[in-house]
């Protein structure tokens, strides 16, 4: 199964997507590991990596361990001349040897792990998984014991239905769905994670058996589209689930509210001025040509006295929050390895594009960019907030 | 050098534990069970030493749980055989005494210089499993262990004490050593390597048979520990803190 020469290899990176063979027209201009954030501190960024392999060193990168160090942003990918697939191919395919050969750092097996064992990364039980709707004053129908057809699906994720943060998110878009009188169902205890993180640390085994138990589980039931906060969750859904035999359409949150727009908008009022930036999640933008930079955009703008600003880098430019790629669980590793977090180079571009409020669109980044603002010292200067939670305030004051 | 790992199913302590009035056991009817994570460090020491000197490693374990994943798992890992246990009743949770006998009627018919199991259990707190399966098979028993090596064809076992204290005991002939952690952490395995193994390993079964613990206690009550005492919460503004704690650990003794 592990392979010993760069040339079988690299044959893997060439068959691991549909245009792996780009990777042969690498001029080594260096723009990958340039716009890589933590290109700074990898041994083999993107384009050293590819260096090596066409030296036949193989055996110098799987002594290094700083892949782990990749977010899986697409941001090399999307800046690539040549288009190759970095992230998903040459990236992905080296996690998955790295992890063939047992060289893991210890918190992401632990990540790992519970994927396998409770179908949550978190290492929750998996019963607990539609606790969140207990004592909640809108009702969200379990699909197994709701026994009628539904218009939408909600996917709600590993961290929309545990984490204590985004949960709070969940009930927020819980709400908008009730004022929207959106026919809705969730699966609850026959949810699994995604699997699209997982995947994306080499683990495609795990991602198969995680995607195989929520495709069944939903085509159990009866419904037109699937609805999702989670962009991994979107992207996973979008582009891996077709060939494991899910028809349906999937949407991020950003394109079903402004597909109703019409009757959202009415119901947002003015409760006051505030200032407020976008951070733009990977996997709604760059990751898959996703592009869905303008829908969380216009939104943001529907919300009477809310001021959008722009920071330095935003839409495709957008800096990764350090979560994908298994970054999400490789904190302790990374700080050792790179000494920085990009959810604090975030925050202080929020706070120098004047922003009072961090908007975000995906459950990795509440709690991260929240950490970030107590790291920086910035607490009291900059609130983060989902998308969903400032649509909330303009609707229920 | 041949090794059986001993290995079982616990409590899953993710779930919430109810207690079944009527038998005073843990109501099994909402347990989930998982594999002994001492136990995991035992295989991942038994596959150290077959890295290092050769030899096999025969996992076995009693059907209960999700066994068959576990034992694949270890397959994948690197163990040569896998076997389980089964019989009636044995998913309904068993004494350290009924283990043991269970345990040492199978681990006989495997090739083993060295029993290897966890030290320790979330139900088995003292440690008897491992200790009572030497005692049966009339082998010397080292709890507490560390790091097992093999040097000049003599297994020396470090034994870990409380104290921060360390033994290296060197063993003669066959023994059951409790593993209390691997020299490294217990290794990962992708998930694509177990779904191989379910594909090509074939688990052993070995019948329980007749083998019945020596002396079983009988339980009259079970319950979920009360909190006697809980935290203080000192509450006030700074200063006012800063003087509530400076006064309690004058009065505790803790300042002078």
């Amino acid at each position: 199964m592990s392979v010993a020469t760069s040339y079988e290899f690299l044959d893997k990176v060439i068959h691991a997507t549909p245009d792996g063979e780009e990777i042969r027209k690498c001029l080594q201009c260096g723009t990958c590991s340039g716009v890589c954030p933590y290109g700074f501190a990898m041994e083999y960024p993107p384009r050293s990596l590819i260096a090596a392999l066409r030296a036949d060193d193989f055996h110098g990168v799987l002594e290094s361990d700083t892949i782990w160090l990749c977010v899986s942003c697409f941001a090399c990918a999307s800046v690539c001349p040549v288009k190759i697939p970095l992230t998903r191919g040459l990236l992905a395919t080296l996690k998955t040897e790295m992890l063939v050969g047992g060289s893991i750092p210890q918190e992401l097996q632990t990540a790992l792990g519970n994927s396998r064992r409770y179908g949550n990364s978190l290492g929750e039980s998996p019963r607990k998984r539609a606790d969140w709707t207990k004592d909640f004053t809108v009702p969200v129908p379990v699909l197994a014991a709701h026994k009628k057809p539904v218009d939408v699906l909600w996917f709600v994720g590993d961290y929309g239905s545990y984490h204590p943060r985004v949960q709070q998110v969940t009930r927020a878009l819980a709400k908008l769905l009730f004022v929207l009188d959106v026919k809705f169902g969730i699966l609850g205890a026959e949810e699994n994670s995604d699997g699209d993180t997982q995947a994306f640390t080499g683990e495609w085994g795990l991602f198969e058996l995680l995607a195989r138990k929520n495709t069944q589980a939903m085509l159990k039931y009866q419904f037109a589209e699937i609805l999702t906060a989670d962009p991994h969750a979107f992207n996973a859904l979008k582009h891996e689930y077709p060939r494991l035999g899910l028809d349906r359409p999937v949407k991020h949150y950003a394109q079903f509210l402004t597909e109703h727009f019409e009757r959202l908008r009415p119901l947002l009022q003015n409760r006051g001025p505030q200032r407020v930036t976008y951070h733009d999640p990977c996997y709604l933008g760059r990751a898959n040509d996703n592009n869905l930079y303008e829908e969380p955009r216009q939104l943001l703008r529907a919300i009477p006295g809310l001021d959008l600003v722009e920071m330095s880098h935003n839409r495709a430019l957008s800096i990764c929050c350090g979560g994908g790629g298994g970054g999400m669980w490789l904190d302790g590793f990374s700080w050792e390895k790179a000494h920085a977090r990009t959810t604090e180079w975030r925050v202080k571009e929020a706070l120098a594009a004047g922003a009072q409020v961090l908007a975000v669109a995906c459950p990795y980044e509440t709690p991260r960019f929240e950490d970030a603002v107590k790291s920086t010292g910035n607490e009291g200067k900059l609130k983060v907030k989902d998308i969903v939670e400032l649509l909330v305030e303009a609707v229920f004051g | 050098m041949d090794i059986v790992v001993l290995c079982k199913f616990v409590p899953d302590l993710v779930e919430d534990l109810e207690i079944d009035a009527s038998t005073h056991l843990l109501d099994r009817n909402f347990l989930r069970l998982m594999p002994n994570e001492l136990d995991d460090h035992a295989l991942e020491e038994a596959l150290l030493l077959k890295e290092r000197h050769g030899g096999t490693v025969t996992v076995v374990t009693v059907d209960a749980g999700d066994v068959d994943e576990a034992l694949y798992t270890a397959a994948a890992k690197g163990a040569d055989r896998v076997v389980k246990i089964v019989g009636e009743g044995l998913d309904q949770g068993l004494s350290s005494q009924r283990l043991a006998a269970l345990f040492a009627q199978a681990a006989g018919e495997w090739p083993h210089d060295l029993i290897l199991t966890g030290t320790q259990a979330v139900d088995d707190l003292d440690g008897f499993a491992g200790a009572l399966v030497a005692a049966r098979l009339g082998m010397p028993y080292v709890g507490y262990v560390t790091k097992v090596a093999s040097e000049n064809g003599a297994v020396v076992a470090r034994k870990e004490y409380p104290g921060g204290l360390n033994a290296d005991i060197e063993i003669v002939g066959q023994a059951v050593l409790g593993i209390q952690s691997a020299e490294k952490p217990p290794r990962y395995v992708v998930t694509s390597k177990v779904m191989a193994a379910m594909k090509s390993v074939t688990i052993e079964e070995f019948e329980a048979g007749d083998a019945q613990a020596d002396l079983e206690l009988p339980i009259t009550g079970m319950a979920v520990p009360q909190s006697a005492a809980h935290a203080e919460m000192i509450v006030g503004s700074v200063t006012e803190v800063a003087e509530k704690l400076a006064k309690l650990l004058r009065e505790r003794g803790l300042v002078a």
